[in-house]
């Protein structure tokens, strides 16, 4: 454990060292704020509006900017140590290669679990001070789930981005391999799974469709977060499609840890055997 | 046991390419091991093979007695320091922490890092960023994080490429202290000349084989290679002159008052009682052959056989 943690706390000094952890904060905090203030823009209003809403088009935005940060953070942790010289170095000492990528995955967890609670936590605080609504347990709960999804959404992709970093030879493959991950799971994805839906009219997948869309994990972060809330209807095409009542929370949340932890596995195991 | 390092029959593969062939090789405590060979000759392979980073394909590795992937590889790996081959370390971080977080993975005080760095001779830079070293400084650096925890072994990569004379000469001399402490060292290198004061065993590869190891006198023994001797002084022809013929030494005169003689091994005493019977001698220079003419001996040799298989 001594190893693992003191790798975890490199690399999260590092976070805080490169400013990850600051612009990362940042940059949630403002989209959080600026969502709350002009989420209802579309209506013809501006001003702090619903908080169904405040999170649900959060919740959208962020299916966008979360694996992309995670991804970026994380896609050259193996391999850009490979190409510094340091991996060698590293597998010289007494530490098993399972110890090193666990404590590198722990630092870059903590990365995104800091700056997501900095950054969201005190865009709801503002949104509750300035709505004078700071004692409102609604909004708490709401943005606490929403928070965690988001940590647990970035952990996911901070897996895959570990998965990538240890079967490939170069950074810049892993930067490219990156991209189409992103890609794949945040547009291809559901775009294939709608036009599976729309070729087959609707029929054949009534049953199975909500289950497809647990293979993504940014569509177990938009059930998480889009379902049960009055302003889905209006946000959330394709979540619509399925059944709002099916999945429980606890059960997403639990489909999104499998998410960290088969990718994160399959890394730890394609890492071990590994000639380098 | 006083065996160190123990390779037996050892191959090594990456798919179809045979990185290593049929390595044997033996290193005792406290003695200086040469790794020599061109690049991809197997050098690095061999280390990380002893290192337990990669598995033979076929053969035994033991280190310490124990195999370096085996059970006991977390003991072995407090017992040993390794330099990789142009190593860049983490160039935001200070010496000092890229040292820091070393120690910590290899259980040592910050007091033993303070003395490396000091020792090493990075004190003063040792807060500025790693970005800003030379290359001595950062080869100087690895060598400190080599020597965390006292080992009883070191495995130097190509330590010198690269490093101006001055760094070169602080390298050896430092690496003279820890054999005088009776560290085992093994030192890879494509630099020959230099190097030959500083070691007591050379292991030649080319290709992935063995071609030669030993002491230097013993590679010298089994190469056969003349001794070369030049003397001073005047050289009419005369007594010396036929005996030398006789006995088949090539000699040539330069600028008429040098005269160089290769001589075998075993005639090198007759042949310096002869000059020196000479009046006229007033200086005598001995050289035994060079690292670097066994070195080209060795590697041409297996080029003939090769040749004719």
């Amino acid at each position: 454990m001594h190893e693992v943690l003191t790798v975890a706390r490199k690399e999260f000094s590092d976070g805080l060292r490169n400013r990850w952890v600051l612009a990362i904060s940042l940059m949630f905090a403002l989209f959080a704020l600026g969502l709350a203030y002009f989420g209802a823009a579309v209506s013809g209003q501006v001003g702090f509006t619903s908080l169904d809403t405040t999170i649900v088009s959060l919740a959208s935005l962020a299916i966008f900017v979360i694996p992309l940060i995670a991804l970026l953070l994380s896609y050259d942790g193996v391999v850009g140590e490979e190409e510094q010289g340091t991996l060698l170095l590293l597998l010289s000492y007494p530490l098993s290669r399972v110890q090193l990528l666990a404590g590198k995955f722990l630092g870059h967890a903590m990365v995104l679990a800091v700056s997501s609670i900095l950054g969201f936590g005190l865009a709801a605080l503002a949104i509750a001070f300035l709505t004078g609504n700071i004692a409102s347990a609604g909004l708490w709960k709401a943005f606490g789930s929403f928070i965690l999804s988001a940590v647990m959404l970035g952990w996911v992709f901070v897996a895959l981005a570990y998965l990538l970093s240890v079967s490939v030879n170069e950074k810049s493959r892993a930067a490219g391999m990156a991209l189409i991950v992103w890609f794949v799971f945040v547009l291809v994805f559901d775009l294939a799974l709608l036009g599976m839906l729309v070729a087959t009219q609707g029929g054949l997948h009534a049953e199975l469709f909500p289950y497809l869309l647990l293979l993504n994990p940014t569509d177990v972060f938009r059930l998480a977060n889009l379902t049960g809330m009055a302003a889905t209807q209006a946000y959330s095409g394709l979540i619509s499609v399925s059944s709002a009542q099916l999945f429980p929370p606890t059960l997403l949340f639990g489909v999104l840890l499998l998410w960290v932890i088969i990718p994160l596995g399959l890394a730890s195991f394609i890492f071990k055997h590994k000639e380098s | 046991m006083n065996c160190v390092i123990d390779i037996v029959a050892v191959c090594k593969d990456y798919g179809r390419v045979h990185a290593l062939h049929d390595l044997t090789m033996q290193v005792s405590q406290g003695e200086v091991l040469g790794l020599l060979g061109h690049n991809g000759a197997g050098k690095t392979t061999a280390i990380k093979l002893i290192l337990g980073i990669i598995e033979p394909t076929l053969g035994k590795v033991e280190v310490l007695g124990h195999s370096p992937t085996g059970k006991s590889a977390r003991t072995l790996r407090m017992q040993w320091g390794y330099l990789p081959e142009s190593v860049s370390f983490y160039e935001q971080l200070s010496g000092r922490e890229v040292l820091d977080y070393f120690a910590q993975l290899k259980r040592a005080s910050a007091r033993e890092r303070d003395g490396l760095l000091e020792r090493v001779g990075l004190s003063e830079a040792a807060d500025r960023r790693v970005k800003t070293y030379s290359k001595g400084m950062r080869q100087r650096l690895g060598l400190a994080q080599a020597l965390l925890g006292r080992p009883r072994l070191l495995l130097l990569d190509e330590p010198t490429v690269g490093l101006d004379p001055i760094a070169v000469r602080d390298f050896f001399s430092m690496l003279n202290d820890l054999r005088k402490q009776g560290t085992t060292v093994i030192l890879s290198s494509h630099v020959l000349p230099g190097i030959e004061q500083h070691i007591d065993k050379v292991a030649m590869l080319r290709e992935g084989s063995l071609q030669a190891c030993g002491t230097l006198d013993e590679l010298r023994r089994q190469a056969g290679l003349p001794m070369k001797i030049c003397a001073s002084g005047s050289w009419p022809p005369g007594f010396w002159q036929r005996r030398l013929d006789e006995n088949g030494i090539a000699h040539y005169k330069i600028n008429g008052t040098h005269l160089e003689i290769d001589t075998p091994l075993d005639a090198k005493l007759d042949v310096m009682r002869l000059l020196l019977s000479q009046e006229s001698v007033h200086n005598l220079d001995v050289q035994s052959p060079s690292l670097e003419s066994l070195y080209v001996y060795f590697n041409s040799v297996q080029r003939q056989e090769s040749g004719h298989a």
